[in-house]
């Protein structure tokens, strides 16, 4: 049962990637592209999870912590060059 | 007690990865920026959540360890979520603000003005005397 489930949810989870990779190469506004790469990141960490579970393995929980952080800081740093032109005033 | 844990973890499971996938369609079928923010913002935090609790469970049903780290994500993640989203409508204000870019029909009209002569907090001078104000002094 839980083979199946999770087999289900790598299927979702990669529509989900698909549907982001498509609002980021269409736009049209700057802020969509941000918000998919966003959730790109988000995404990627939900496959990270899926693909520890499917192993048994914990060691793919560091990666997922990394990943939540640089994806954090990146669109943080990619809003900050916007706005103001410079990241560390 | 095995059977109970395994239909836990693949509800959480399919649950998360429902809401992941609400999130990002959301994503390409809401009309304007301001209401895309919606769609990952939430949903999709909330299903990672969800998938990251199916971890948690797997991890202490199947193997009987209790790992810390899914938490730890979550929390990070439910913690900066709002940061992003916030940033990320800022730069989509200041953007129609200079006329970078233009705002198409949404379902629910263009956000409401201010009251007053008051524009919007992020596009006012900080006070001063606040941190924002003097930073740069």
């Amino acid at each position: 049962m839980i083979a199946v489930s999770l087999h289900i949810a790598f299927g979702c989870v990669a529509l989900a990637l698909l549907f982001d990779g498509w609002r980021l190469l269409r736009g049209p506004a700057l802020g969509d592209r941000i918000v998919a790469l966003d959730t790109m990141v988000i995404n990627a960490i939900a496959l990270i999870v899926l693909i520890g579970m499917m192993g048994g393995n914990s060691t793919y929980f560091e990666a997922a912590l990394l990943l939540a952080m640089v994806g954090f800081v990146s669109t943080i740093a990619y809003c900050k060059f916007i706005l103001r032109g410079d990241i560390v005033e | 007690m095995s059977n109970l844990a395994d239909a836990v973890i693949a509800g959480l499971a399919i649950l998360g990865a429902a809401f992941v996938l609400i999130g990002s369609w959301g994503l390409v079928r809401l009309p304007s920026t301001m209401e895309r923010l919606h769609a990952p913002t939430k949903a999709t935090t909330l299903g990672l959540g969800a998938l990251l609790v199916a971890s948690v469970v797997f991890f202490q049903a199947k193997l009987g360890v209790w790992t810390a780290h899914e938490l730890l994500i979550s929390l990070f993640l439910f913690i900066t979520a709002p940061i992003s989203a916030n940033m990320i409508a800022k730069v989509h204000l200041h953007r129609l603000r200079t006329g970078a870019v233009s705002e198409p029909d949404s379902i629910a009209g263009p956000p409401p003005r201010p009251g007053g002569d008051d524009d919007w907090a992020t596009f006012q001078a900080p006070e001063g005397g606040t941190p924002a104000a003097t930073a740069n002094t």
